[in-house]
């Protein structure tokens, strides 16, 4: 073996450089990838809650919601679905934080002479890009219930799951911040995921629904970002009137009909929100 | 089977060899300070865990940092490390000073904890990589970096192998590869060789010895294994919060007390005034008699020779650093950990996932 020393590392310098933030982000963000592409288990177990409720869900309802102009309930849960595998999978990257702390990894990441908000934004675009992925796969059922698709409809997806993914996985990191066991962990997935998931219009229409329901959906930030997502799809679908007044794709806030536009500024509002909270609970976590 | 004795021997003539020169060759005094510890308290509320220590750690040493559990050792590496904030007093590691420039000595610090902070799920490159982007490594030395510290720790071939089939002890020396990635001035060792097996121990320690000659780092480290203590340049041992003896293993046995040789005869009470008579100093112990002396295995010739009768046994006792520590803490350092270790243990294999 050689006795020449390793070269000297650069023994000062200032403690934050731009360049070295953003290669820090990106590292957080590559391994997040390679997690995620070595655990196929979870790629599959991601499919198989959102498959069962289209499949089950979905047969099971058409028949008593029946079709209007050879429109179905089928097609109208489609983006719904998607929108629910994205953020089931957001929350859950978000949140793996919790794991990584459990398995002692977190402890390597905190010790770093790094910006904890490189590593806040990383572990968030990681998260995000994963969503995104899982949410995206999910288009290979679309034949199966019939949706059409296009070139520039699959591109639409890609950018609102992502934008969906960002916010929600943001949320995550930011919970996750503020757990220190995996017991706590459960109870906010059963606490906050699934009322989210429910109370956002993926699963059924959003008009007509009592006033502490319609209350509960419109303050929920998924409501509004499940729509547009619903919006892009149905746009890209041969819909009479009759079926687009069946299924309705829009949000009625304070007696008016949000454009598409509006509802993925309120996203982004909210992505901006659950990132700098995400930021501040990991910069304050030990 | 064989590797694990033939290395412990070359790790022992190594560290004897080394002794001999750090002590002859250049003093103490002369060499620049890598840690300066100057009066450094902590309090929790009403406790006062560290109560003023101060004391310095050499360029190029194996300092070995020793005490019973809640004795001020934890905390005293967790603020040389930054992970703490002194109540009060100054540390400077690397030239930094720890509470102005966290940041900085974190760049020039390798640190290996007591539980395992890999991701098993990754593999040994992608972990090391992952360190040395996050330590500001130059990307075009990552590469070479990681043939280097995978080989310091004899890892090479395993460096496409995931973490998750990697054993305690190999985990172990990933970790302190990776500590080495940022090419640290000093490495925190806090109990580098728990959980590990005898073998697994002395392989650690080969590891250890090798770096602070290849990679010319200072070695920091707590253990609570008086045998390995021995491997220290220098050692301190702290109770109750301050350091209540500092030095070379060598000076602290000596400082404790002579050797003793225990010599079994055919007629004690004659061999006793025969010793007597040559000068020894000598007491009566049940089975002969014991004699105190400088150095006790040169001195067992003479000893036969001064006592007139037939001896039937000798034995020979220098004082370990089991004793130096008894001395010094009034406990056992086995009885101090009693508690402490399995529960260590259990979350380190608990860690496997």
């Amino acid at each position: 073996m050689s006795s020449a020393a390793l070269p000297a590392n650069i023994t000062d310098g200032p403690d934050t450089v731009l360049r070295e933030e953003v290669r820090t982000a990106g590292m957080v963000w590559l391994r997040e990838l390679i997690r995620f592409e070595r655990t196929r288990t979870r790629i599959l177990s991601g499919l198989i809650q959102p498959v069962l409720f289209l499949v089950v869900l979905g047969y099971g309802m058409s028949g008593l919601v029946g079709t209007t102009a050879g429109f179905d309930f089928k097609k109208f849960m489609f983006p719904g679905i998607m929108a629910m595998s994205v953020v089931t999978t957001a929350i859950f990257s978000g949140m793996s934080i919790v794991w990584d702390r459990e398995f002692g990894f977190l402890r390597e990441m905190l010790v770093a002479p790094t910006s904890r908000a490189s590593l806040a934004l990383g572990k968030t675009a990681g998260g995000a890009s994963v969503a995104a992925v899982q949410g995206t796969i999910m288009l290979v059922l679309a034949p199966l219930v019939g949706v059409h698709l296009t070139a520039v409809l699959v591109l639409e997806i890609i950018g609102l799951e992502l934008l969906m993914a960002i916010a929600l996985t943001a949320f995550g990191v930011f919970v996750a911040s503020h757990i220190e066991r995996m017991e706590g962990f459960q109870v906010v997935m059963q606490m906050l995921l699934f009322p989210m998931i429910f109370l956002s219009g993926a699963l059924f229409p959003l008009n007509g629904l009592p006033g502490w329901l319609t209350v509960l959906t419109r303050i929920n930030p998924l409501t509004y970002a499940v729509a547009p997502l619903r919006q892009v799809v149905f746009a890209a679908q041969h819909m009479p009137v009759a079926a687009r007044k069946r299924f309705p794709s829009s949000v009625e806030l304070f007696g008016h009909t949000l454009s598409i536009g509006t509802e993925i500024a309120i996203v982004v509002v909210f992505a901006a929100i659950f990132i700098a909270l995400a930021i501040r609970g990991f910069s304050r976590t030990q | 089977m064989v590797r694990g004795h033939v290395s412990a021997t070359i790790v022992r003539m190594a560290s004897s060899l080394k002794r001999v020169a750090s002590s002859e060759v250049v003093g103490p005094a002369a060499r620049p300070n890598v840690i300066e510890v100057r009066d450094l308290t902590r309090r929790f509320g009403e406790f006062t865990a560290v109560d003023g220590i101060s004391f310095e750690v050499f360029e190029g040493e194996v300092f070995a940092f020793l005490g019973p559990n809640g004795a001020g050792k934890s905390t005293t590496i967790n603020m040389l490390c930054t992970l703490s904030r002194p109540t009060a007093g100054e540390v400077r590691v690397a030239g930094f000073d720890v509470a102005a420039r966290p940041k900085a000595v974190r760049r020039n610090i390798g640190l290996v904890f007591q539980d395992q902070t890999l991701d098993d799920r990754l593999t040994a490159q992608e972990n090391l990589r992952f360190h040395a982007v996050l330590y500001r490594v130059p990307g075009g030395e990552v590469d070479e970096r990681i043939a280097r510290v995978l080989d310091l720790v004899d890892l090479s071939d395993r460096r496409y192998d995931l973490v998750s089939e990697f054993s305690g002890g190999m985990a172990r020396r990933l970790e302190i590869a990776r500590a080495l990635m940022h090419v640290p001035r000093v490495l925190f060792l806090d109990e580098p060789t728990i959980g590990l097996d005898p073998q697994t121990r002395a392989l650690m320690w080969e590891d250890v010895l090798r770096l602070r000659e290849e990679a010319n780092v200072t070695v920091f480290l707590t253990t609570h294994y008086m045998d390995e203590a021995e491997y220290a340049d220098r050692i301190a041992i702290i109770d109750r919060g301050k350091i209540v003896a500092l030095d070379t293993p060598q000076a602290l046995k000596a400082e404790i007390g002579a050797d003793t040789v225990d010599l079994g005869t055919t007629d004690d009470a004659a061999a006793i005034a025969a010793l007597e008579r040559a000068g020894y100093r000598v007491e009566a112990v049940s089975g002969g008699a014991r004699v105190f002396v400088e150095n006790g295995e040169n001195a067992v010739a003479a000893l036969i020779e001064a006592v007139g009768v037939p001896v039937l046994n000798v034995h020979v006792h220098q004082p370990t650093l089991d004793d130096v520590f008894l001395h010094y803490t009034g406990r056992e350092i086995r009885e101090a950990h009693a508690e402490a270790i399995p529960a260590r243990i259990r979350a380190w294999h608990g860690r496997r996932r």
